[in-house]
């Protein structure tokens, strides 16, 4: 069964061998990478030469596929793609793992001609700032981090001010009086959305109590679908979720209770069940960015974006709900497009019963990093809390 | 009193798609092989029945296409270790990743497809039972399914001449076949059988549990469903019930965490896998039992005239 | 209709030709698909298989991600060798990691200060047993309670994600992190020293390719080793010489925890530098498919550890320099060792043409 070869030895050296020597072969008949533009045969005269196009690349955490977060940032690749047309090559990595594998992944795009490089995970923060290093020419972009350096800077979206709308319609929607999040990972922006959720269905319902339940995972539908079961089992009837996939949605409308889409619009998923969609849309960010880099623009700064500049909206509201919660929603959308409405303003409790935020204050950036309570109405304690 | 009864419905239905596996497994096992790719046949039984469902919109056509291609892989494998003899384990392991690459490939235009909306299925009259009707007869047709085929299977291996058969080449191949039976075509048959109920087992996930397909969809159920057999000590009955533990604790955790329980949620979420090592460690002090019920080729290849 | 006959003996000749064959059928087969996809098939096996050596900062990634595969696999080696099947390398890993890293952590909390020499051996015993400490939960079930050391050693897996989930995000979570899951970053002190300058290469590369050395010694020169295999290979007669299977299942789960957590401790101290959720991306998975490719012997899973790391960077310059998708490596990796497999029953059978179907004789 199991061949002790002494043998084994030479032979899988020579394998080895063999195996370099056939690619050395293969590489050196290898034409050109295929994706490169093709050149266009003019006749005199010769046209000054094209610029060569700003090679840009994007680091993906999940698969373009996923419905979720990579595919909404892989969109606005995609629409970045299209506004700058050939002036421009983007290319991606998907499903690189945020560990020790990342950096090789980041070094190789930087050596390989990529003047900007987005990571789209916090993970990758620590070994995008290693290669940075390295790289003094290119620029590194990294989203929802917070570490910076003279070629590499961060940015973020404001999801929570969907959220924050999300809660508005929960709060009517809500027959039993107890809404439900299933939450992926307790990092600050997850904790942000839940807050902003029960903040915001406390402006209809002051007594509105929100149940918890975390994955432990960005993405494993059934498993979604199972938390989503549960909750509902617990009384919640409009559900809200920080995982990336339909599955919550679609185990609302299987139990006739209510949930909303997240990152992406899932009204189709749910029909009945559908409330809205709350969305993000890098694609303005992203050709700021490739903007800054053509114009030489570029300096090291932290970006959030929210309603105001388009990067965070909640869509499809169902006709299902009652006209002044429509009208209530979409003023305070305005006051967030305004600059004037704030998610965050005090008095915030806990539910350890502590002060958060004083009354008549607005909360800051700090303040909203630094997210790490639940707001009164919220059982339990934080999986992070010590 | 409810939310008992409504934990006890979230049970059997998360319990669903591992029973179903792990009957197939263990079919697998007690001919003596050991099919360690059963996340591989899984995943690509689960895109292939959500392709036919989102084409014909039949979920039967679904489950029927699934347990093609879970036979399918399953036949591969089948192929490489009883007929040219390779090592089980690493053909196992082969398996399994050659199907998350393969189903990921394949599946691709399948992401953020949505299947026809479905009727909420419940058994007449008995659903309207107080507790028991919530708890036990508002599931999917595949759950009764799943309770009907472990006594199916059960009965098939202790009470009928074919299982008595199948068994006989679990413990002695070399024996069945010094009698004229024709080992490796009975472990094959076992093995399509396996990879048979695992594919029903993966399309379910994605035509009906989740329902959508994204690659891993799977996301380790195959591997738990093989711990299970172990677990079960290869008889169906206990398959079952490890299932529906399993389920039932994940199920239970996530009550906990939604009532607001003060543990963290990281080790309330090692809940089911603490609970199957213990029941395990209880179960298993008796060898004899253990010795009676694995089969004893199990993992050694046949050849005849050898 | 083909047949398989027995070989009177093993071939070495087909022993010599078998993985070239297989090699060499993975290589056609993969270029059929690239040519499917429709990439250029040459450029796509030179991203597969000359790339990721093409200079040295490549080659010594390769080397730096086949090290935690290769030391995983060492002890994968003896145990299936012992017809132990620990499939939870995983998980000691894990706790390898997560026990050097607590001493990492006390180390750079503590504000003792010594030389990366006093730490480096301190982190990598600590892995050691944490490996150890993970792999003798299995052992002890098995031989107190009987318990399948194929499922506990599974749901360990499992436990110690978790485990390692609730460090970083609550006792172990960096003060200055803004609440993200991770440890701080360890002092510089902790930090395995470099072998290869302007490299992510650290000393572990050496220390594995001792351990070869050691093992190599171990299951083909040593009695205690000989013990093992022939309890794997023949238990009763095993039992007859008076060899301790208890014994022997402590070994086997105590070396490969033990490999297993030391790989986990290089892990975090080499390349990450802290403890975050990621710390392995199946490494411990990964291993058993080394260890098999290897033919559980000491230089083939060398050998393969760099075929498979070879493999996985493939994939991701796949990617960015082609566009292939990330899918096409897992069915890569499945494919060469379904061709490995079967190409290996070469060795030990002939392929016969047969004429009729009428022989008779034992073959059925």
């Amino acid at each position: 069964m199991i061949e002790m070869n002494k043998r084994f030895l030479l032979q899988a050296a020579v394998a080895v061998l063999a195996l370099a020597a056939i690619a050395g072969c293969g590489e050196k008949q290898a034409p050109k990478p295929a994706e490169a533009p093709k050149a266009e045969a003019k006749a005199a005269p010769a046209p000054p030469p094209k610029p060569e196009p700003l090679k840009a690349a994007w680091v993906y955490v999940g698969p373009v596929g996923d419905a979720g977060w990579t595919f909404a940032h892989d969109n606005g690749r995609k629409a970045a793609e299209a506004e700058f047309g050939d002036k421009i090559k983007t290319s991606f990595v998907e499903k690189v793992p945020e560990g020790a594998d990342a950096e090789r992944v980041f070094r190789d795009l930087a050596t390989q001609g990529n003047k900007i490089i987005f990571a789209t995970s916090f993970g990758y923060m620590e070994p995008m700032l290693k290669v940075a290093g390295e790289f003094p020419d290119v620029k590194f972009e990294h989203a929802t981090g917070y570490k910076t350096a003279p070629n590499m800077r961060i940015y973020d979206s404001s999801f929570y001010q969907d959220a924050y709308l999300a809660g508005i319609i929960a709060g009517k929607m809500s027959k039993t009086g107890t809404i439900g999040f299933v939450g992926s990972f307790p990092i600050p922006e997850v904790l942000r959305n839940i807050n902003a959720f029960t903040l915001g269905a406390q402006t209809v319902n002051p007594k509105i109590k929100t149940k918890v339940v975390w994955v432990s995972t960005w993405f494993d539908p059934p498993k979604e679908g199972e938390a989503a079961q549960s909750l509902i089992n617990g009384g919640a009837d409009v559900l809200l979720q920080n995982t990336d996939s339909t599955a919550v949605l679609q185990t609302a409308e299987k139990n006739g209770k209510y949930a909303f889409g997240w990152d992406s619009d899932m009204s189709a998923f749910a029909p009945k069940a559908h409330l809205a969609s709350a969305i993000v849309d890098w694609s303005g960010y992203y050709k700021k960015a490739i903007k800054d880099v053509m114009e030489n623009t570029w300096k090291t700064e932290r970006t959030v974006w929210g309603v105001k500049e388009g990067a965070n909206d909640l869509i499809k509201i169902a006709d299902v709900i009652p006209e002044e919660i429509r009208k209530k929603v979409q003023e305070i959308k305005d006051g967030m497009k305004a600059g004037t409405f704030e998610v965050f303003s005090g008095p915030i409790m806990g539910n350890d019963g502590k002060e958060r935020l004083a009354k008549d204050i607005k909360a800051d950036q700090a303040w909203k990093d630094k997210v790490d309570f639940y707001v009164k109405g919220i059982d339990g304690k934080i999986p992070s809390a010590k | 009193m409810n939310e008992l009864a409504l934990l006890l419905a979230a049970t059997l239905a998360s319990g669903t798609p591992l029973a179903l596996a792990g009957l197939g497994l263990l079919l697998n096992e007690k001919s003596g092989v050991l099919n360690l790719g059963a996340e591989g046949m899984m995943l690509v039984a689960a895109v292939a029945g959500f392709a036919v469902a989102f084409h014909t919109g039949n979920d039967w056509v679904a489950f029927g296409a699934g347990a093609l291609a879970g036979m399918a892989m399953a036949a591969i494998f089948g192929w490489l270790v009883i007929w040219l003899g390779t090592n089980q384990y690493a053909t196992g392991l082969a398996l399994s990743l050659f199907g998350g690459g393969f189903s990921a490939f394949v599946g691709v235009n399948y992401v953020g497809k949505k299947l026809a909306a479905k009727s909420a299925f419940e058994v007449p009259i008995l659903a309207d039972l107080p507790f028991v009707g919530p708890a036990l007869f508002k599931q999917h047709p595949m759950t009764y399914i799943a309770i009907g085929l472990t006594i199916a299977i059960a009965w098939f291996l202790y009470r009928s001449r074919a299982g008595l058969v199948l068994r006989a080449v679990g413990e002695s191949p070399e024996s069945a076949h010094a009698l004229g039976y024709r080992v490796r075509l009975i472990r094959l048959g076992a093995v399509l059988g396996g990879g048979a109920l695992c594919g029903i087992a993966g399309a379910f996930l994605s035509v009906v549990y989740a329902p959508l397909w994204v690659e891993g969809l799977v996301a380790g159920r195959g591997w738990i469903a093989l711990a299970l057999t172990t677990f079960a000590t290869w008889r169906p009955a206990r398959t079952l019930l490890g299932a529906y533990l399993f389920g039932g604790v994940t199920m239970l955790q996530f009550y906990l965490q939604g009532e607001g329980v003060e543990i963290a949620s990281q080790l309330l979420s090692m809940l089911p896998y603490l609970a199957t090592i213990v029941v395990l460690a209880l179960i298993s002090r008796d060898p004899a039992w253990i010795r009676i019920n694995m089969p004893a080729s199990l993992g050694k290849p046949f050849h005849p005239g050898s | 209709m083909f047949r398989l006959e027995a070989r009177p003996q093993a071939s070495p000749a087909m022993a010599l030709v078998s993985p070239l064959l297989a090699l060499a059928l993975t290589v056609v087969m993969a270029a059929a698909l690239f040519a499917l996809l429709g990439k250029n098939p040459w450029s796509g096996l030179g991203v597969y298989f000359f790339e990721p050596l093409n200079g040295r900062r490549q080659m010594t990634e390769v080397a730096l991600k086949a090290t935690p595969l290769i030391l995983c696999a060492l002890g994968l080696a003896v145990c299936y060798r012992s017809n132990v099947w620990n499939i939870g390398a995983e998980g000691q890993f894990l706790l390898g990691a997560i026990t050097a890293g607590g001493v990492a952590l006390w180390a750079t909390t503590s504000g003792i200060k010594a030389s990366p020499w006093v730490w480096t051996p301190l982190l990598m015993a600590a892995g050691v047993i944490g490996g150890m400490g993970w792999a003798a939960i299995v052992a002890f079930l098995r031989d107190r309670f009987n318990a399948s050391e194929i499922l506990v050693s599974l749901m360990l897996v499992y436990i110690a994600q978790q485990l390692m989930n609730y460090l970083v995000f609550v006792p172990w979570k960096d003060p200055a992190g803004f609440n993200f899951p991770q440890t701080r970053t360890f002092d510089a002190m902790t930090w395995l020293p470099n072998l290869v300058p302007q490299s992510r290469l650290h000393i572990g590369f050496v220390v594995t390719l001792v351990l070869v050395a050691l093992f190599w010694i171990f299951i083909f020169r040593s009695w205690r080793g000989f013990q093992l295999q022939v309890g794997g290979l023949a238990p009763a007669a095993a039992r007859y010489a008076g060899f301790s299977a208890r014994t022997a299942l402590w070994t086997a789960l105590l070396v490969s925890g033990g490999m297993a957590g030391l790989a986990g401790a290089m892990e975090a101290a080499g390349p990450l530098r802290q403890l975050t959720p990621h710390v392995s991306t199946g490494y411990g998975f990964t291993a058993i498919i080394v260890c098999f490719v290897g033919r559980l012997h000491p230089v083939g899973i060398v050998l393969s550890g760099i075929l498979l790391s070879m493999f996985l960077i493939g994939g991701e310059l796949g990617q960015s320099r082609l566009g292939l998708p990330n899918a096409l490596t897992g069915v890569f990796q499945g494919l060469l060792l379904f061709i490995l497999l079967a190409c290996d029953t070469l060795i030990n059978y002939r392929v016969r043409w047969q004429r009729s179907s009428a022989s008779a004789g034992t073959a059925r």
